[in-house]
C-alpha cells in the first residue's frame, strides 16, 4: 500500500495546529492541540507552529504570547480586518496559501463547528486527506500520522493515514486530548503573513451574533465529576437519580445518546464521540454498555467507575472500578452514602 | 427555485461487520435508511418549493440499491432523483465523493440549470465526518452555510439570503449570495409525510442513472480508493485497558455494596474526598 511521497512534497516539514480565535478568545482546544503537535513534532524532531488568524495587535499579541507559552516554537500570524469574525471564504483562502507558502506536513484543527466548516474545505482546496474527529494520534516508522477513531459499528476503531499527499490533516474533539502546563516565559518566533484580501469579494457578511446564555450544561465538559446514566436506567424519571448524585458530589451529569434520542436529556447531556468529551476526576456510569463511541468520550476520566447488572458489559474493560449491580437501587443508596460521609468529615473538619 | 439535495442510504444498524482484507464496510444484509440528518435537508428543500416553486433534486452517489433512498425521498415529495454508481467509485473517501457529487451536479446543471441551493446534511451517521457539503462548495464555488438552523429570508431572483447559523457560543445571523451549499442543524424542520399521490408517484418514478463516463469524469484516478488520500491501514477492536476493572462485591447490592464502593473510591482518590470535604456548603 505504501507509496513514495511525491517529490514535491518531500520539502513538506513541521506540524501546525489552527489556532481557533474567536471573540478575543483562543478556544481551549487549539492549545490542548498545542500539547499534542508538541509530542508529534519532538518525535518527528522538527519544529511546532501555532497558525493564527484574526484582526487587532492587542488581541493578537496575547494570543501569540499564549501559543509559545503552550508549545508553538512558531506563530504564523495574520492581522486583518476581513478576517475579525470567521467567515469560510477568507478563512480558508488564507489558511491554504500559508499552507501552500510554508509547507507544513502535519495539520491540526478542533473539531468544532467551525473547526469543521474549515478543515474540509481547505482539505478540498488543498486536494489532501482530512481525518476527522480523531481520539488518537501517532508517527508511524514510516514518519507518517497514524490518526485513529471510532469507526461505524459502535465497537472498532480505525487508523487513517494519508500517504502520498501532504499535509496530513486530521480534526480532533475538544478535551479529546490532555491541556499541557503553559510555560511562561517560553521563547518562540513569529512570522507575520500579509494577505490580499478585500471585504468587497467576501460574499458572506455576518449581520449580528448573537451569544448563547451561558448554558447550564456548558460546564459539562470541564467538570471535576461527572456521573451519567444509560439505558439501563430504563425510565425518564430514574435521571433524577443520575442528576441527585452529581448534586450531592458538587459534580455535572449526562448520558449516553440514546437517552438523548428517547428525549429524557437534552442533546448538551450527551456524552461520547458525537456528544461532549469529558474529562473528571471522577466518572461514574450508571446502566451504560461502554460502546466505542461513548468510551471515546470518556476515556480521559482519572477514574472511571461503572455499575452494570452484566458482567460482561464491555465497560468494565476501561473502567477502574466497577460493580454487578442494579444502578436503580443502588445510586440513591450511593448519593446518600456520600452526604453521610461527606457531612461527617465536614463535621469533623 | 432550483434545489438539490444530496442524500446518502446509509447502514441501519450498528451491526456493520467490516471486509478482513479490504479494511471496507460490508453493506450486504444490513437494513438501509436516508441518513437522518439528511432529511433536514430535504424538507427545508420542500418547504422553499412550496413557497417559490421550482423542482427539488434529490440525488445520491452509491451501489445501484441506493436508488431506493432516491425514491423514498420522492415519496416525501422530492420531484426528481438522480444516481451516481459506477464500480470506480467504490472506496472514496470524503475527497473523492465530493469530487463525484460535484460533478454530478454540473451534469445536472446543464440539463435543469445551476441549482440555486444544494443543501447536504449536517454529517452522515455512517462516515460522520462532515466534510462532503464543504468538498461539494468548494469545488463548485457555492457559498457555504453550515449548521444553519433556520433560513430567514431568500430572494431567488436577486440571489441573496439571510440563514441562522449556529457558531460555538452563540447564533450568527449570516447574509450571503446564491448559489448557496446549506447543511439544516438537526431539529431545525421535520420530515413531512408525503401525500399518496407523492408515494404513487415514487413507486413508478423513473431515476435516472449516470456512470462516471456520463458526469463526464474523465481521470478515473480522481475516484474511488484511488482518488482518496486517506487510506484506512488498520480496523481493530479496541483493548481492554491492562488491567481489568476492581470489581466491588455486588453484596446485597445495598447500603454495603454502595459505602464499599464509597471506600473504594477514596482509598484510590484521597485527594477528592480531601477536595469534596472542604468544599463549601452543607447538605
Ligand atoms: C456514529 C455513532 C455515534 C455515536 N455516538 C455516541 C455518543 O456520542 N455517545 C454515546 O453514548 N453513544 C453513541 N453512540 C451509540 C453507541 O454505539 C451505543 O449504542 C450507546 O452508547 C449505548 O447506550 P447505553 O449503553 O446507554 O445503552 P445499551 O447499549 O442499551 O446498554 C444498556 C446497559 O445497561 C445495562 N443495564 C440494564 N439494566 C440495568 C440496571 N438495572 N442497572 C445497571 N445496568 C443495567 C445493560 O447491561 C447494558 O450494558 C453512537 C453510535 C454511532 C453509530
Ligand atoms: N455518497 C453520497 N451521496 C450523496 N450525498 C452524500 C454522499 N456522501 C455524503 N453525502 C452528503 O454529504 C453529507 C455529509 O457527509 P459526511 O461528510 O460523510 O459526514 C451527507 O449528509 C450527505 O448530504
Amino acid at each position: 500500500m505504501k507509496k513514495e511521497l511525491p517529490e514535491h512534497f518531500r520539502s513538506y516539514k513541521h506540524v501546525w495546529v489552527f489556532i481557533e480565535f474567536e471573540h478575543g478568545r483562543i478556544h481551549p482546544v487549539a492549545l490542548e492541540l498545542l500539547g499534542e503537535g508538541r509530542k508529534l513534532a519532538d518525535k518527528l524532531g522538527v519544529e511546532l507552529a501555532g497558525v493564527l488568524l484574526g484582526s487587532g495587535a492587542d488581541a493578537l499579541d496575547e494570543a501569540t504570547r499564549n501559543c509559545v507559552a503552550y508549545g508553538a516554537d512558531l506563530v504564523y500570524r495574520v492581522d486583518h480586518p476581513v478576517l475579525a469574525q470567521y467567515r469560510n471564504q477568507p478563512y480558508t483562502k488564507v489558511m491554504t496559501e500559508l499552507v501552500q507558502k510554508y509547507q507544513p506536513e502535519i495539520m491540526l484543527l478542533g473539531a468544532t463547528v467551525l473547526g469543521r466548516d474549515l478543515a474540509g474545505s481547505v482539505a478540498t482546496t488543498l486536494k489532501t486527506g482530512l481525518t476527522a474527529d480523531c481520539t488518537e494520534l501517532a508517527i508511524d516508522d514510516e514518519r507518517s500520522l497514524a490518526a485513529t477513531r471510532p469507526t461505524f459499528g459502535g465497537s472498532l476503531l480505525c487508523t487513517i493515514h494519508t500517504l502520498n499527499y501532504r499535509p496530513q490533516m486530521a480534526t480532533i474533539r475538544p478535551r479529546v486530548m490532555a491541556m499541557p502546563q503553559p510555560e511562561e516565559g517560553r521563547e518562540g518566533r513569529v512570522i507575520s503573513y500579509e494577505p490580499d484580501l478585500d471585504e468587497q469579494s467576501i460574499v458572506t457578511k455576518v449581520l449580528s451574533f448573537l451569544p448563547d446564555d451561558a448554558s447550564e450544561a456548558s460546564g459539562l465538559a470541564f467538570a471535576d465529576i461527572v456521573v451519567a446514566g444509560g439505558m439501563g436506567l430504563r425510565s425518564e424519571e430514574n435521571i433524577q437519580l443520575v442528576r441527585k448524585l452529581a448534586t450531592v458530589l458538587g459534580g455535572d451529569w449526562g448520558g449516553s445518546r440514546p437517552l438523548v434520542q428517547k428525549g429524557w436529556i437534552g442533546a448538551d447531556r450527551q456524552i461520547g464521540q458525537t456528544g461532549k468529551t469529558i474529562r473528571p476526576k471522577l466518572y461514574i456510569a450508571a446502566g451504560i454498555s461502554g460502546a466505542i463511541q461513548h468510551r471515546v468520550g470518556v476515556e480521559g476520566a482519572d477514574m472511571i467507575v461503572a455499575i452494570n447488572t452484566d458482567p460482561n458489559a464491555p465497560i468494565f474493560d476501561f473502567a477502574h472500578l466497577g460493580v454487578v449491580a442494579d444502578a436503580v437501587a443502588l445510586l440513591p443508596l450511593l448519593t446518600e452514602a456520600f452526604r453521610q460521609r461527606l457531612l461527617v468529615n465536614r463535621l469533623a473538619g | 427555485m432550483r434545489i438539490f439535495v444530496c442524500i446518502k442510504q446509509v447502514p441501519d444498524s450498528a451491526q456493520i461487520r467490516v471486509h478482513p482484507v479490504t479494511n471496507t464496510i460490508m453493506r450486504q444484509g444490513v437494513p438501509t435508511i436516508i441518513n437522518p440528518y439528511d432529511l433536514f435537508g430535504l424538507e427545508e428543500a420542500l418547504r422553499l418549493r412550496d413557497r417559490f416553486g421550482g423542482v427539488v433534486t434529490v440525488l445520491t452517489m452509491g451501489p445501484p440499491m441506493a436508488s431506493e433512498s432516491l425514491r423514498k425521498a420522492l415519496g416525501y415529495g422530492a420531484d426528481r432523483g438522480l444516481l451516481l454508481t459506477d464500480r470506480f467509485f467504490a472506496g472514496s473517501d470524503t475527497l473523492a465523493t465530493s469530487y463525484a457529487l460535484s460533478k454530478l451536479i454540473e451534469k445536472a446543471a446543464e440539463d435543469h440549470g445551476m441549482p440555486h441551493i444544494v443543501f447536504c446534511g449536517k454529517q452522515t451517521i455512517d462516515g460522520d465526518t462532515a466534510q462532503v457539503g464543504p468538498g461539494i462548495a468548494q469545488r463548485l464555488g457555492l457559498s457555504q452555510l453550515t449548521y444553519v438552523s433556520a433560513i430567514d429570508e431568500i430572494d431567488p431572483d436577486k440571489d441573496t439570503i439571510t440563514v441562522r447559523r449556529r457558531a460555538d457560543h452563540g447564533v450568527q445571523v449570516l447574509t450571503s449570495r446564491l448559489p448557496a451549499m446549506i447543511t439544516m442543524l438537526e431539529g431545525s424542520n421535520e420530515i413531512r409525510r408525503g401525500t399518496q399521490a407523492d408515494v404513487l408517484r415514487a413507486a413508478q418514478a423513473k431515476i435516472t442513472q449516470w456512470n462516471a463516463a456520463g458526469v463526464g469524469i474523465e481521470d478515473l484516478s480522481l475516484c474511488g480508493l484511488r482518488g482518496s488520500p486517506t487510506v484506512v491501514k488498520r480496523v481493530f477492536a479496541p483493548s481492554a485497558r491492562s488491567e481489568k476493572a476492581v470489581m466491588i462485591p455486588a453484596g446485597d447490592g445495598g447500603s454495603a455494596t454502595a459505602a464499599a464502593l464509597i471506600d473504594a473510591i477514596f482509598e484510590r482518590q484521597p485527594a477528592l474526598e480531601e477536595d469534596l470535604i472542604s468544599e463549601a456548603g452543607g447538605y
